[in-house]
């Protein structure tokens, strides 16, 4: 940690401003900007499963509840997007607090049950409500406008994302290093010591799993307007798992590696469309490849292997 | 007036009554051991005193306060702090970290300041990490100022606890077993440690199996046998206690 933690910040954000000008086209272009969605997404996802040790596996729910309310709510209420953006995190914040309370205060991992219930339910919800939401068919997205600017190119899309995504990472290195990231990681290192020393552990749960479903949720907003469309894919439970396997591939409490396991989870099934048809094995395969060699993920593993330590 | 008062505290766990009616009390200032054979409940009386337990029955007050059922966190708020027999270190923190958790109430633990990284915020850690470095010295740690938690050898991370405790500023430190699992060296350095710490001006509560230790450090012994009170008193009183050459020698006295 510390200073040296700073340092990939740098390389982030080089690599996000060089990036547009080398991309040969548009394909790859949307392939970044989905990228980086993810990173967002999973950089919220680790805070509470790599950090904070508690796992869910409702994520693509709350990013549902956020795609959706930024759909449902300007098509029929005519509301201002970003207000519909703003009221669909709160929904999700709110949510994500009312369910957790009770849980953590059990003894045990309760959270993945409940969240994997939560999920499968708000996907059933979108699949069916289908005067609001489309059905399995999806509705369209309008577009997201803010004083008379509207964002359109995906140029424009680009930029904002590789902003939001810096800024996620620069926050992201500057929780775990703060008396409240400290608090975060003791309690999942020895719940029992941290509560000794003052640690209110359900407090602490409860606020990092309503952090990062609340980063799911802008995430889904975000990822709404940018597609234009959105299906109720986008809440399934297996995104859910697509998402926990980001954390896991590219380290558990490793902000890069966050980074890395969406970029390459991402860039997989693309890159494994060669295949046709077989791409489900090669990515099972990978996967398990990859956890049998890397079992603490991509960015941990080589960090230790290369002595340097995240 | 008593620190720590304890009146009739019990707990049972289903029909186990692993604490029966205990009472005592302990003196701000002083060296206070609570010794026994295994099983007689004395990390269980460490764990209702400092609130991972709620007591069935009884009483126990803080300064005058009634502190019984309270939770860890809340205790930790009136200045009890405590150690582990078997280790409760974060390992996937480094060893300074695992002291500077210990000054977690002592912080300004807001989420947004943190994300933002304010400077009010990024000083008080700075200051901080020289306080838990310094702590770290104290408790004879000071090569391991930079290491990682989990690559320090056993006998390091049972002085990591003591340290951590201390990063609390507690009154009132509990602390079990430190010298457990330690080589006599090592145990004569604790032994030296917690007579520091109880210097320092913090009410001391020891569970200790090593006896040396404990007639050594010790103002006042509680002995406990089967989670009832068998005895209690300075060293030299507890020593000549028929009961507890008894409990301890199995004879029948």
């Amino acid at each position: 940690m510390h200073k040296r933690a700073y340092f990939g910040l740098y390389i982030v954000i080089a690599v996000l401003a060089v990036l547009p000008f080398v991309l040969p086209n548009s394909f790859y272009l949307d392939v970044a900007i989905r990228m980086a969605i993810n990173a967002v997404i999973v950089l919220g996802l680790n805070l509470l499963i790599g950090f904070a040790g508690q796992i869910s596996l409702g994520h693509a729910g709350f990013l549902g509840i956020g795609a959706y309310a930024s759909a449902v709510l300007p098509t029929h209420f005519g509301w201002h997007p970003l207000l519909a953006m703003i009221a669909g995190a709160a929904a999700t914040g709110l949510l994500a607090a009312v369910v957790a309370r009770p849980i953590f205060k059990l003894k045990g991992n309760y959270l993945a049950m409940a969240t994997l219930g939560l999920g499968i339910i708000l996907s059933i919800a979108v699949r069916n409500e289908a005067q609001w939401t489309g059905g399995p068919d999806g509705m369209p997205v309008p577009a997201f406008g803010l004083f008379g600017f509207e964002l359109s190119s995906d140029k424009h899309w680009y930029w904002v994302i590789a902003i939001l995504l810096s800024v996620s990472v620069w926050a992201s290195l500057n929780l775990i290093d703060s008396p409240f990231g400290r608090a975060l990681r003791a309690l999942h290192g020895s719940e029992v010591a941290s509560r000794v020393v003052g640690v209110d552990v359900v407090r602490y749960k409860v606020a990092i799993f309503v952090l990062s479903a609340v980063f799911a949720s802008l995430m889904g907003s975000v990822t709404a307007h940018y597609v234009g469309f959105v299906t109720p894919n986008l809440a399934d439970f297996f995104h859910s798992i697509e998402l926990v396997t980001m954390v896991v591939i590219g380290g558990m409490a490793s902000v890069y590696g966050s980074l890395i396991g969406a970029v390459l989870l991402t860039a997989l099934p693309q890159a494994l469309a060669t295949f046709e048809g077989w791409e489900t094995v090669a990515f099972g395969m990978i996967l398990m490849i990859c956890m049998i060699f890397l079992p603490k993920g991509l960015v941990p593993t080589l960090a230790s292997k290369f002595g340097k330590g995240d | 007036m008593a620190l720590l008062d304890v009146s009739k505290l019990s707990i049972h766990f289903g029909g186990v009554k692993a604490v029966q009616e205990v009472s005592f009390s302990i003196d701000a200032g002083i060296v206070y051991s609570v010794i026994g054979p295994n099983g007689a409940g004395k990390t269980t009386l460490f764990n209702l005193i400092t609130g991972v337990y709620k007591p069935t029955s009884g009483e126990i007050h803080l300064d005058g306060e009634s502190i019984g059922g309270k939770s860890p966190d809340e205790l930790a708020r009136r200045g009890v702090a405590r150690t582990f027999q078997n280790l409760q270190i974060c390992m996937n923190m480094s060893a300074i970290e695992n002291v500077m958790v210990g000054a977690h109430l002592r912080l300004d633990r807001n989420l947004i300041k943190a994300a933002l990284r304010l400077p009010s915020l990024t000083r008080r850690d700075a200051e901080l990490r020289g306080e838990a470095a310094e702590l770290m010295r104290f408790v004879g740690l000071e090569k391991y100022v930079e290491a990682r938690a989990d690559a320090m050898p056993y006998g390091a991370l049972k002085r990591l606890e003591i340290a951590r405790a201390l990063a609390m500023k507690p009154r009132l430190i509990f602390l079990d077993e430190p010298a457990a699992g330690l080589n006599p060296k090592e145990t004569i350095e604790v032994d030296h440690l917690v007579r520091k710490v109880a210097d320092s001006g913090i009410t001391v509560v020891l569970v200790e199996h090593d006896m040396k230790m404990v007639m050594n450090l010790s103002d006042r012994i509680l002995v406990l046998d089967y989670g009832k009170k068998l005895a209690e008193g300075t060293g030299a009183e507890v020593r000549k206690n028929p009961d507890v050459i008894a409990a301890y020698l199995g004879a029948h006295a």
